[in-house]
């Protein structure tokens, strides 16, 4: 059994090893192969003792499945051909004019993310956007850095839009309807100033309008948008009478794999493989690797300078902590490390915490620099990229939405109660 | 003489018909993907710690691709006489220089909106573009939004 700096010094140095081959992927395996591994290294040299990482695993468990859910459902949506229609629809309601589009796709990527995660707005809303914008004649560059923007700032209003909300959502003791209240007016007021921000940094883009090209519109896949609808109020419902709601992102995702089943449209070989079962694995080895760094030192270290309570000044403080720790590492081991340490303070401080970890991303190109460094020293062709306009705007949108957004928090808190 | 068209969505249509004054001209339609629109999909997908799949940036380089080629189509049709047509992708400000050289003119659209006095009618790139470009540089307004004769 190791002790004090020994136990803090394994744990450490598993962190970063897990951490880094996270981002450099070497060889291109799964990270839980070092992750798994990593964690179980943690348990045998008594760095975080059997039982209490049996305690994280039984608590990361319900998220993590939660996760797989929606994972699914996402791309179950994509292959009914969900996104394409949403974005003939865009298009058509676009006309061609680049303001109308830029809107239209803030309000898009903005429920999806909400909805779906934000994994759907990166790897499936983006490239429709793209098409999108094509189609319409319209410069790419706008929509597009708005996809990428939204799915972080707009990660905010419900547990499932980011992994990180899952997370904090058991240690909040908030309800599902109760995190969504409280997170309404962060995420209306952030995707606001978000766009603000926008319409004057891309405003030499935005005029004038094209001759969109007409092509067929593909049909709105009504079953799979109603299963998506059904499943929110089933959010609604199971979070109302006390079941936990994963059930029904479960069964929402289980009546469209049912029916695509069905109809021969997917094979059971490709839901599983959308469940993402080494991601899942590296979350649960991951949150393990956090809890033993936590418990073993930096909680006590960080608990000092972790400011208490729920007044403005100290959401403001409790956010930028976050969001520099985000950028520092990236937000899901920064999630991870603030959590225990502001569960206590009330949900306030845990909602902060998300604000920053969520938001905070937006202000380096890859989520991190820690993941900007790895990838430029590791992969040749990221040399030629320019990282000036994409950090000049997060520096601009950042500070703005994530301020507006604890503003509006901080409101939430005294109007609705914590 | 040899004139070079940059062929830059939405705006593209004037610079062509610019080009249409010179009848004796061997006319060059240029159209640039800019690296940085996939590239920001790529730090988005590579923010995902953990994530599997298609990282869609490389979607992305594939569409843009298409639809480059599909935009000079567009333009070639439009200025309806034989015409070369570039498409290259990088760093669009320093595409266009670059393959302005040789050239004794280019044509270059404005951006924003001609009818509102506000925001500067050149834009990061195209500023780039005036200031480094090796030839001389004719600069035409994108008519006026919302009326015919586009596309």
């Amino acid at each position: 059994m190791l002790s004090g700096w020994l136990a803090e010094g394994v744990s450490v140095v598993l962190l970063v090893l897990v951490l880094v081959c996270a981002v450099v992927r070497p060889r291109g395996l799964p990270e839980a192969v070092v992750a798994v591994p990593a964690a179980a290294v943690a348990v045998l040299t008594g760095a975080i003792g059997l039982p209490h990482a049996w305690d994280e695993v039984v608590r990361l468990a319900p998220v993590v499945w939660f996760l797989a859910a929606v994972l699914v459902l996402a791309q179950l949506c994509a292959d009914e051909g969900l996104f394409r229609a949403c974005g003939a629809w865009l298009g058509r309601w676009a006309a061609g004019r680049p303001q109308r589009l830029l809107a239209g796709v803030f309000g898009l990527a903005s429920v999806i993310t909400a909805v779906l995660s934000l994994d759907a707005t990166v790897v499936l809303l983006t490239p429709v956007v793209f098409a999108t914008a094509a189609r319409a004649g319209v410069r790419p560059k706008a929509p597009v850095y708005a996809c990428t923007h939204l799915s972080n700032t707009a990660s905010t209003l419900l547990p499932v839009s980011n992994l990180t909300n899952l997370l904090a959502f058991t240690a909040s003791g908030l309800s599902f309807t109760r995190f969504a209240g409280l997170m309404a007016g962060p995420w209306v007021v952030a995707v606001l100033a978000e766009y603000l921000v926008f319409r004057r940094f891309f405003a030499h883009e935005l005029a004038g309008s094209a001759e969109p090209r007409h092509e067929e519109a593909p049909e709105m896949p009504v079953f799979a948008l109603a299963t998506v609808v059904a499943t929110l109020a089933g959010f609604v419902v199971t979070s109302a009478v006390g079941v936990d709601p994963a059930w029904a992102a479960t069964a929402g995702a289980a009546v469209l794999a049912v029916r695509a089943l069905a109809r021969r449209r997917t094979t059971v070989r490709k839901v599983v493989a959308s469940v993402s079962l080494p991601f899942l694995a590296f979350v649960l080895a991951l949150g393990i690797i956090v809890k033993a760094v936590v418990d073993n030192g930096l909680g006590a270290a960080l608990a000092r300078v972790i400011p208490d309570g729920n007044g403005l000044v100290a959401l403001l403080a409790v956010a930028a902590l976050a969001a520099v720790l985000a950028n520092l590492i990236n937000n899901l081991p920064a999630v991870l490390v603030l959590l225990p340490l502001v569960a206590a303070t009330g949900p306030g401080g845990v909602l902060a915490v998300l604000l920053g970890v969520n938001i905070g991303p937006n202000l380096t190109y890859a989520g991190s620099l820690a993941t900007l460094l790895w990838r430029r020293i590791v992969h040749q062709h990221d040399h030629d990229v320019d990282l000036g306009e994409f950090t000049r705007l997060g520096l601009l949108t950042v500070p703005a939405s994530l301020v507006a957004a604890v503003v509006a928090l901080w409101g939430s808190l005294l109007l609705i109660g914590g | 003489m040899a004139v070079l068209v940059w062929v830059v969505e939405g705006t593209w249509p004037a610079c062509v018909d610019a080009a249409k004054a010179y009848p004796n001209a061997d006319i060059t339609l240029l159209h640039v993907s800019g690296h940085d629109v996939p590239h920001a999909a790529h730090g988005a997908f590579a923010g995902l710690l953990g994530r599997r799949g298609l990282d869609p940036g490389t979607t992305l380089e594939s569409l843009a691709s298409t639809s480059g080629s599909d935009l000079l189509a567009s333009a070639a049709s439009r200025l309806g006489r034989p015409c070369t047509r570039l498409e290259r992708s990088g760093r669009v400000e320093r595409e266009v220089v670059a393959a302005a050289e040789g050239a004794e003119l280019l044509v270059v659209a404005r951006d924003g909106d001609h009818g509102r006095p506000g925001p500067k009618s050149l834009g990061p790139a195209s500023r780039y573009v005036v200031d480094h470009a090796p030839c001389p540089v004719l600069l035409v307004w994108a008519g006026e939004s919302g009326h015919g004769g586009w596309g």
